[in-house]
């Protein structure tokens, strides 16, 4: 009515001067809100969004090689919808890929039950490295050393040939990728020690080693850098030529994971990974890919 | 003009039920995901199994539950007495000019982000108690340290105003009875202000039992019972961020029932604190 | 025992715990201060306009942090968007619109819970609810709504003690000039109380802008600059934590980190001096 002409019990001077525009703005964000929430119910904005935009998401392993894969193919095809890289783990990609939220999928472990629908592409394989800090003497150990260590039976590096310290086992957590696989390579049944320090990542259990002259990890191969030591399993050296030839055996899949429909720029992303130039690109990087 | 009032009435009640709109929201979807765990374990075996292994299912999370109540006790100790003894300073010692700067100084740094306390945790405070204490560094310890520091400006801002609140005639009055400066804050504006010491230390532990992505950073996550203060150690909150983003099946529901548990801990704690709270008052 | 001793040794206990208590003020400012300063100085060295405008590169180990500025921004203005009309209408409920009963209560004892409800769950509840259930994906928006829903409480509690110091005399004399009572709470309560609701609502984009665990469930960690509100992003405190942990780029993460840290505080900061100007003028008017 007479809405802006009331008079105000407050001096004029006294009242601040955006308090009109957020009084005006008010009953707009009231409207905005409720606009929001039934667009929300009513058209669901799918992953598909902002120019077709594609989502990958899964594991963290993965995850930085893929991070390449999609720089590199946003600078050759600028053109083309832009790629989306996410975390979360293999399983939150899973189960992304399921419900829609993305369009392709990254594991680093073999699908789950619930996963067996989706279509499987192998982008590469990736190594696991045993890793020590670079002042350890042990150079190498063999897989049941390694198991010993691991399930807290050896609890001194004197054991494996080392300096009289404590071990510190660095694991990652149980369901991750590099851990089923670990478990599955050298593990052989038995469980990692409860004691075993846990780390969310692999570039987090390098962080840990790197720190800790008595401490043992395991990572990709790929993330192996000065700050730690990767050693002999078996007598054999972790290196790429040794994964191609089959004597270096701890080795896991890493894999995208679509549903059976996918979309025509979904398909040209998978292709680019599977050329030479992708392919490439993750050898590069440390992965091990067959066109070499 | 009639209905505009009551349609912005029906408007106002609707909003006002969005915080518990939100509530039952969290309740419904975490209880829904996580109950079948519950059915599948077992709740006592699931919340008194010291045997966490998703892969060979066995889980009871009675770890973390110790994890949680031992890293948050630890952080009590280390940050109650100094917040609370700098907010005493503040409030009773210091020229009103210090406090002046001192205070909004603290309440500014309430603001640095819990990754960032992790991150020093782990680059500055986890070498240091293993080179000096022995064992891995990632430990108790130095959860408790990293958190105790993160509880400071809330331990120090609301006890700080408990203090402030006392009336200045009670200090007057001791004193004019002879009674020294800390006779005076020790037998009467301490026990006076003592609900509001108590919220504030009420709402540094909830705090600190809530942290995640700080404690994942120092504390280690092994699955163990600690038994010393330098034994790596896990956490509730880290037990279900750790492990949220790989597990499937039975193992994710677990880390919902996780979820269910920290939940139902929390609101026990926050019951408790408000019926001590509101009988301390009277 | 004398009161000659009594007071000796008195004055000996006092000398001891205010030497105590200016130990544990002078620890507590240190050490905060001190990291503040830390990441300060380790982070100075990478921060120029290159490193604020330009995207990363190599997983961030090369280039810049514009799209988790960008991210963070609009992240932090949605969540804060969003919870400020359910915010403030809830405390404009309590105080004008209900009497203390039951139903108020309900929403007290609703508000409060949501308050002691760690960051973690209000994560998990993001990914199931907003993410899956509402199929949002990873995006700002689920981000923004679950930040929204983390602070609301903040938003909540603060304009109501905002609206509660609005003089009743205020509202007597509207009601008594024949103002409805939407007219009351829009030209004369939520005037005077807007610097109150303004501080709290700009206390809660602090949390907002630090949180890490509700974010990296609903946001997502995309390094691309996001195109709309429906793409995901990868905030400031995400974006650093990645950083550090994986050990990408440690320089880079301190560089982050300091950014993250002035932000907080000039949004910290903000708050305090309308909080002080407010003061002030309460002292002028009495």
């Amino acid at each position: 009515m007479i809405y802006s002409s009331k008079p105000v019990p407050t001096k004029p001077e006294q009242r601040p001067q955006a308090g009109r525009y957020f009084l005006r703005a008010f009953p707009v964000l009231i409207f905005i809100m409720i606009a929001l929430s039934a667009m929300l119910s009513g058209c669901r904005p799918r992953a598909q969004t902002a120019r077709g935009s594609i989502t990958v998401a899964g594991s963290t392993s993965v995850q930085p090689f893929a991070e390449m894969l999609a720089e590199e193919y946003a600078g050759r095809f600028p053109e083309r919808p832009p790629i989306n890289i996410q975390g979360g783990g293999s399983s939150a990609g899973g189960r992304a890929v399921l419900t829609g939220a993305a369009q392709i999928g990254m594991l680093s472990r073999q699908p789950a039950e619930a996963e067996k629908e989706l279509t499987v592409i192998t982008i590469a394989h990736d190594a696991l490295a045993v890793v020590v800090h670079p002042q350890n003497p042990v150079h190498g150990l063999s897989s049941d050393q390694i198991r010993a260590i691991f399930a807290g039976r050896f609890s001194n590096w004197s054991t494996v040939g080392g300096t009289s310290e404590r071990i510190h086992v660095i694991s990652r957590e149980e369901g991750s990728g590099t851990r089923t696989a670990f478990d599955e390579l050298i593990m052989a049944g038995s469980n990692v020690a409860a004691r075993a320090i846990v780390q969310d990542s692999n570039g987090a259990v390098r962080e840990a080693v790197a720190q800790d002259k008595n401490a043992i990890g395991y990572i990709s191969l790929g993330l192996v850098d000065n700050r730690v030591k990767a050693i002999e399993v078996d007598n054999v050296k972790p290196t790429l030529a040794n994964c191609r030839a089959g004597t270096y055996t701890l080795i896991r899949p890493f894999l995208f994971v679509t549903k059976e429909k996918l979309s025509a720029s979904g398909q040209a992303f998978i292709n680019f990974v599977l050329s030479d130039d992708g392919q490439n690109l993750l050898a590069e990087e440390g992965l091990v890919t067959d066109n070499q | 003009m009639r209905n505009k009032e009551k349609l912005v009435e029906i408007l106002l009640t609707l909003i006002g039920l969005s915080s518990v709109t939100v509530l039952g929201l969290i309740i419904l979807f975490i209880f829904k995901e996580g109950l079948p765990a519950f059915a599948q374990v077992g709740l006592w075996q699931f919340v008194t199994g010291t045997r966490w292994s998703p892969g060979k299912n066995l889980l009871g999370i009675l770890p973390m539950i110790a994890g949680s109540f031992v890293v948050t006790a630890g952080a009590l100790v280390v940050g109650l007495p100094l917040g609370l003894g700098c907010a005493i300073y503040l409030s009773e010692f210091a020229t009103a000019k210090t406090a002046a700067i001192l205070k909004p100084t603290i309440e500014l740094l309430a603001g640095i982000p819990s990754v960032v306390f992790g991150f020093i945790g782990l680059t500055l405070m986890v070498p240091f108690i293993r080179n000096f204490f022995g064992g891995p560094g990632f430990s108790v310890l130095a959860s408790a340290l990293v958190l105790g520091i993160m509880i400071l400006p809330t331990m120090v801002s609301v006890s700080y105003d408990a203090l402030r609140a006392v009336p200045p005639v009670y200090r007057e009055g001791m004193l004019a009875l002879g009674s020294t400066d800390w006779q005076a804050v020790k037998m009467v504006v301490l026990p006076a202000a003592r609900p509001g010491i108590l919220a504030a230390a009420i709402l540094a532990m909830g705090r600190a039992i809530g942290e995640t992505m700080a404690v994942i950073m120092v504390a280690g996550n092994s699955t163990i019972i600690p038994t010393s203060f330098l034994d790596p150690v896990r956490t509730l909150t880290s037990n279900i961020a750790l492990e949220m983003g790989y597990a499937t099946g039975l193992h994710r529901q677990a880390l919902f029932a996780t979820g269910v548990v920290l939940f139902v801990i929390i609101s026990i704690l926050n019951l408790t604190a408000r019926v001590v709270v509101r009988g301390k008052t009277r | 025992m004398n009161a000659y001793t009594t007071s000796h040794r008195s004055k000996k206990e006092d000398r001891i715990m205010l030497a105590l208590l200016r130990l544990s003020a002078f620890l507590a400012v240190a050490i905060l201060v001190f990291i503040v300063g830390y990441i300060m100085v380790q982070g100075f060295p990478v921060l120029n306009l290159g490193f604020l405008l330009s995207s990363p590169t190599k997983m961030g180990r090369e280039g810049g942090i514009l799209p988790s500025i960008v991210g963070t921004v609009v992240l932090t203005l949605l969540s804060a968007a969003i919870a400020t009309p359910l915010g403030v209408g809830t405390a404009i409920f309590l105080t004008e619109y209900t009497r203390e009963g039951t139903f108020s209560k309900v929403i007290r004892f609703g508000t409060e819970s949501l308050a002691g409800i760690p960051s973690i769950i209000f994560g998990l509840f993001g990914f199931l609810f907003f993410v899956i259930r509402l199929n949002m994906g990873w995006s700002i928006l689920s981000g923004a709504l679950t930040l929204a829903s983390m602070i609301l409480p903040t938003v909540v509690r603060t304009s109501e003690e905002a609206i509660r110091t609005v003089p009743d005399v205020y509202r007597e004399i509207s009601f008594a000039l024949g103002g409805s009572r939407w007219q009351t709470v829009t030209s004369v309560v939520l005037p005077s109380a807007l610097p109150g609701i303004v501080t709290g609502i700009i206390l809660a984009i602090g949390r907002a802008v630090g949180e890490t665990a509700a974010v990296i469930f609903t946001a997502g960690s995309s390094l691309r600059l996001p195109q709309s509100i429906f793409d995901p992003v990868r905030t400031l405190p995400v974006h650093f934590y990645i950083l550090a942990r994986e050990g990408i780029s440690i320089e880079n993460a301190y560089g982050t980190a300091a950014v993250l840290m002035i932000a907080v505080l000039l949004v910290n900061v903000s708050a305090y001096l309308i909080i002080n100007r407010v003061a002030a003028r309460r002292l002028e008017r009495r």
